[in-house]
């Protein structure tokens, strides 16, 4: 337990952080939503000049068109779907190997605990930090939705089904920034790793919605959590959703099973 | 009884040799001291007794168990001093002790406020503002709070001024008398004869030799530089001096022996300036083991 609570200490400042950021991201998106609803038609045009696969690339569809309060959230949330990722890659990324980088292994390491126990005791902090922002995105989301919703109705039923994908989204990127740093020899700066990881999947989506390709998403979870089809059809996409979660348990068990068996050096 | 137990323990890192068949017994309530130039494989030897790193082959029994299988039980008794000190850096000194002691299944607060007094550690500064001889301070306290029975110490003094080591070395002493057995790894030849009872070279990986101190106290070689004019007389050719180096205004050599032979024939001669020096470990190793 003490060494849940001492990660979860350091991450307090992250947590604040990340938590404000993406709220006020969200908020701030769809205080623009009743501009955009009363001047629709003038809107819709702008977007016909387009071409589809920009739109596409943007997570945009004529099933939910931008002057729908949920279009613009959906829209809203995809992009905010960007630093949730970058969150938990850097948890991901960084727990494990902060007592290398920073070279407290020695400190850690040689007390009387398994290393099991620090895995785990590091992943639910980790995971307890990002369910806190996690939390604070459904206040913000659900304020903002009512705030500015111009009159519309909103199914929330909806909005509730895709605020519950932000935990298996954030999973991905904390496991497998787990995995990937107990995979290499040393992870030298992590935001490089979680930037590389969060943006690299969200251009194989764009790729994968230009091309209409489908196999390209099989690994971006920006493409299994996709807002504009969980908006539109009221569901997750069952194949794409059980890839994530293959990936996630495969993730974790690498870590686990590395971590245990990893030398950890000196300088 | 034997607290840690060395079984033909060898690493390599890919093919790179860390150590090599070590075998070392090590007994209850002895000072052992390991000593070797930097890379010899003290820190792999070290890192895997503790179970940072694992060895390819061999095994380390500590408080005669496996010190890999009951690796987080073993580590209740052990205190460790790495030889590079990194702590989290924005916590407070106390801060941070208090999280390692909360790893121990005893109350280890007024120990540390107790070694905190004796090193003259500052509890309330952040760790990023220590220089680094009380980041070493940190290490000491940190490493000794939950009264240890085996303390194991990676080149501690590195960092300390003669003062502090020489409390440092009083408290390991200390708490050498009240039971505790300590393992202490150091590349400095002097500080390893201070406080040692028995030491093991370690060369390229390999032990070389387990020692007696006070044996190789007893026929240690001493090395001497002179200087002065016209030295080079070839009177310091005599039994016990190896590698003589004999220029004009200044002769080198290394002397194992009657200091007072030397003594004598040095007083015969003017001379500007006399060394008397312990050799490196280098030097030792050369006329130990040629």
């Amino acid at each position: 337990m003490n060494i849940y609570l001492f990660e979860l200490g350091m991450y307090k400042k992250s947590i604040v952080i990340w938590s404000i950021a993406i709220s006020f991201w969200i908020i701030f998106y769809l205080m623009f939503f009743p501009m955009i609803a009363g001047d629709e038609a003038a809107f819709d045009i702008i977007m016909e000049e387009f071409p589809e696969e920009f739109l596409a690339a943007f997570g945009m569809n004529s099933d939910l068109p931008m002057s729908s309060i949920l279009g613009y959230f959906g829209l809203t949330f995809g992009m905010a779907q960007i630093p949730i990722a970058i969150q938990a890659a850097n948890y991901g990324f960084g727990t494990l190997s902060i007592e290398e980088r920073e070279l407290t292994a020695d400190f850690l390491l040689t007390k009387p605990i398994t290393r099991r126990k620090i895995i785990v005791s590091k992943f639910f902090a980790a995971l307890t930090g990002l369910t806190i922002v996690n939390a604070c995105i459904w206040v913000s989301s659900i304020l903002a939705i009512y705030l500015f919703k111009d009159g519309q109705t909103v199914d929330l039923g909806k909005v509730f089904i895709l605020l519950s994908s932000i935990t298996l989204f954030q999973l991905f990127f904390l496991s497998v920034g787990m995995a990937i740093s107990v995979s290499v020899k040393k992870v030298g700066s992590v935001l490089s790793f979680s930037m590389g990881l969060s943006f690299g999947l969200y251009i194989l989506n764009s790729l994968n919605s230009i091309f209409s390709s489908g196999f390209l998403g099989i690994f971006s979870p920006y493409t299994h959590f996709n807002p504009t089809y969980i908006l539109v059809e009221g569901s997750y996409d069952i194949v794409y959703t059980l890839i994530s979660v293959i990936i996630i348990t495969i993730s974790l068990t690498m870590s686990y099973f590395l971590y245990l068996k990893r030398n950890i050096h000196s300088l | 009884m034997n607290v840690i137990e060395f079984k033909d323990l060898t690493k390599y890192y890919g093919n790179v040799k860390g150590c090599e068949n070590v075998n070392i017994n090590i007994k209850e309530g002895e000072i052992f001291g390991f000593i070797g130039p930097n890379g010899a494989g003290k820190s792999t030897t070290i890192r895997t007794m503790l179970s940072l790193i694992y060895p390819t082959s061999g095994s380390i029994t500590v408080f005669g168990k496996d010190a890999i299988e009951f690796g987080h039980e073993i580590r209740k008794d052990i205190g460790y001093l790495p030889s590079e000190i990194f702590y989290y850096d924005k916590m407070k000194v106390i801060d941070l002790l208090l999280y390692s002691a909360s790893f121990y299944d005893h109350d280890c607060t007024s120990k540390i406020y107790e070694l905190a007094e004796i090193m003259e550690l500052n509890l309330d500064r952040r760790i990023q503002d220590l220089s680094y001889g009380n980041k070493k301070k940190v290490g000491i306290v940190q490493g000794l709070l939950h009264s240890p029975k085996l303390i194991i110490l990676d080149e501690p003094t590195s960092g300390l001024d003669p003062l502090m080591q020489q409390k440092f070395f009083n408290l390991i002493a200390e708490e050498n008398k009240k039971g505790a057995t300590v393992f202490f790894s150091s590349h400095i030849l002097s500080e390893v004869q201070q406080l040692c009872d028995r030491v093991a070279i370690i060369k390229d990986g390999e032990i070389v030799s387990i020692e007696d101190v006070k044996s190789l106290q007893k026929d240690n070689y001493k090395k001497f530089t002179i200087c002065g004019d016209k030295l080079n007389h070839g009177r310091f050719n005599i039994d016990g001096v190896t590698e003589l180096k004999e220029a004009e205004n200044e002769v080198s050599f290394f002397y194992k022996g009657d200091v007072n032979l030397m003594v004598k024939l040095l007083g015969t001669l003017s001379l500007s300036n006399v060394l008397i020096e312990e050799p490196t470990l280098e030097e030792i190793f050369m006329h130990y083991y040629e």
